[in-house]
């Protein structure tokens, strides 16, 4: 549809943004109803990167479905996972050692601030900067360099199990993350000072895409998106989960709801993992602290190498989880972590064999693209980038 | 925690006890499983309430069960962040009766019925946009329906000849291996394959 009819003055114009296009970030396709340059209406077309998690999870053994979440947000792999794991032991019941707590939050802000250094210097990108990138990237080579020291892979990690985590981390490995939050400060300096007050940024994101209070709850809206919207919600706090209690760390809350508050709050929620980090870090370096990361009796948890040389019944328990799985009584449960992106959440219904019957993965993302037509309408045509950028789109999880 | 669910959901069904079916907190969770027809009512109350305010519509999706004559649940996840509390809500239905909309109490319910429609064909009556979401366009069958294959039916590729893209039916190199290993001693219900005559023999 172009100029629907020429004797009026209607013109109204109907183009595809994506699903090649560097700001589409991956491979959504928005057709865009354009009056002038004014969005009259959004309407996103997506499941093009649609794998059938949900589908394949029913016919994978938990243990195998571990690997499907690293799949979904790949840019913070582990908080996928961690819901996934959480699901799991509130219906088989089981505990999580202390030590495992700490390693998982410890990567879980890894994840997180790997999610926000992406997503804040491209949200730069999509608006006219190219150098926030490139120093951002350079801090995410070096976390996943310890995503890759910990588990064997840089992004796909499957590091996470239901009760604790495959390895414990070498004691090198520890003191190489603690010094690695000593330098992140300063690089995080250099890129606020590079976009924070920079004109050009203010000017196509301060009063764009204002989220109001009202909105972020119809919208079903979480994480920063609700927290830019100044509500204090997060959580790490509201429903804290593994150690988060004992740690100190602030809520970082935006004023305005545009997106150069959800901006700041990224910005300042990456100084807050910072803070965890180092407590985690210093936690797990005390010798007081060593112990085991995943409980050797569960059921769930591979029996150690050197006990399969000489117990005969580690070497079946080993070969049935590997083959068979362990099995998790029926019920449903619904687990919820503060993923980078807001509240994701897994709805688990186990029938009592070796498989899920049915998983549902609560995307935060999805919840926040569903309000991309609300959100655009009367802005102009080159918000709509800067709009998406600050939504935190990533279309392995909407998708899924 | 499971005290205040417990007095959560008395509170709800003083109120509308006749939509209830049935009330539970399992694992620290509230679950309500309610009557098909009173879903907007429910929310609507859910959200309203000055005890409940659950503002947040968190998730909606579907789940399969074939041998059931109302094959399907649709499972309904709310939050309230005034009260730090979760709820859900399931009620049943097939595949032809529909489930009213909910997307005038929470305008996010558009996306999660369009979904849900996309993956298990439940309908959902006044909704302005049930089109599919997830999936192709022109995709046939729905997906997450315990009766599709894993495999799917049909595969693309691009053809040379045609300069496009072509749709054929799935044809796998080796047969899709899904592996059965529950335990012969606890597990399986039926008679493993080569096992018939250990059953005869009655041991």
């Amino acid at each position: 549809m172009a100029i629907t009819d020429p004797s009026t003055e209607e013109r109204t114009f109907t183009i595809n943004f994506g699903p090649q296009h560097p700001a589409a970030h991956g491979v959504l396709r928005l057709v865009l109803e354009l009056d002038g340059e004014i969005v009259e209406r959004v309407d996103p077309h997506i499941g093009l990167l649609h794998r059938g998690t949900e589908k394949l999870l029913e016919h994978k053994t938990y243990l195998q479905g571990i690997g499907y979440f690293d799949r979904l947000d790949y840019v913070a792999p582990m908080n996928q996972e961690h819901a996934f794991c959480m699901a799991v032991e509130r219906l088989a019941g089981i505990e999580v050692p202390i030590r495992a707590s700490y390693v998982r939050v410890l990567y879980c802000e890894i994840g997180r601030i790997l999610s926000h250094l992406l997503n804040v210097t491209t949200q730069a990108m999509d608006v006219g900067a190219l150098t926030p990138p490139l120093w951002g990237f350079e801090e995410r080579e070096k976390l996943m360099v310890f995503y890759e020291r910990a588990s064997g892979s840089r992004m796909h990690a499957h590091y996470f199990r239901p009760g604790g985590v495959h390895q414990d981390l070498p004691p090198d490995l520890i003191d190489d993350i603690g010094a690695w939050c000593e330098q992140f400060p300063e690089k995080l300096d250099d890129i606020d000072t590079l976009l924070t007050e920079n004109r050009i940024f203010k000017q196509r994101n301060v009063d764009i895409g204002v989220v109001t209070r009202e909105d972020a709850l119809a919208w079903g809206f979480s994480g920063v998106m609700v927290r830019g919207s100044g509500m204090a919600w997060d959580l790490r706090r509201s429903q804290p989960y593994e150690v988060y209690d004992d740690l100190e760390f602030d809520i970082p809350v935006g004023k305005n709801g545009d997106c150069w508050d959800r901006y700041l709050c990224r910005m300042e929620e990456m100084r807050e993992s910072v803070k965890i980090m180092r407590q985690c870090v210093e936690w797990l370096k005390k010798p007081e602290n060593a112990g085991e990361v995943l409980p050797t009796r569960s059921k769930f948890a591979p029996p150690r190498r050197a006990e399969m040389k000489r117990s005969m019944e580690a070497l079946i328990h080993h070969f049935k989880l590997y083959t068979e799985g362990a099995h998790v009584p029926a019920g449903e449960t619904y687990a919820a972590v503060e993923a980078p992106k807001g509240e994701f959440g897994v709805y688990l219904v186990a029938d009592g064999t070796n498989k899920p019957y049915r998983v549902k993965i609560r995307a935060p993302g999805f919840a926040h693209l569903a309000a991309m037509d609300y959100l655009n309408r009367g802005h102009m045509l080159a918000d709509v980038s800067a709009i998406l950028g600050s939504l935190d789109i990533v279309f392995g999880e909407i998708d899924r | 925690m499971s005290e205040a669910l417990s007095e959560l959901g008395e509170h709800i069904a003083n109120v509308l006890d006749s939509a209830i079916r049935e009330q539970s907190v399992t694992h620290g969770e509230l679950t309500l499983t309610i009557h098909r027809d009173r879903i907007e009512e429910m929310l609507r109350f859910l959200r309203d309430d000055p005890a409940c305010r659950f503002t947040t519509l968190i998730d909606i999706c579907g789940v399969d069960y074939p041998q059931r004559a109302d094959r399907f649940d649709v499972v309904y996840h709310l939050l309230s962040m005034h009260l730090n509390q979760r709820i859900r809500v399931k009620l049943s239905t097939d595949e032809d009766t529909p489930v009213a909309s909910v997307h005038e109490i929470f305008p996010v319910a558009d996306w999660f019925e369009r979904e849900a429609f996309d993956m298990y064909g439940i309908v959902f009556s006044d909704h302005p946009d049930l089109r599919r979401l997830l999936t192709d366009y022109g995709f046939e069958g729905y997906p997450l329906r315990k009766d599709f294959p894993l495999s799917g039916h049909v595969e693309v590729r691009w053809d040379e000849e045609q300069k496009r893209v072509v749709y054929e039916p799935v044809e796998l190199v080796q047969e899709f291996r899904d592996f059965d290993f529950l335990s012969p001693w606890e597990g399986a219900k039926y008679v493993i394959p080569g096992d018939e005559k250990a059953k005869q023999g009655g041991a």
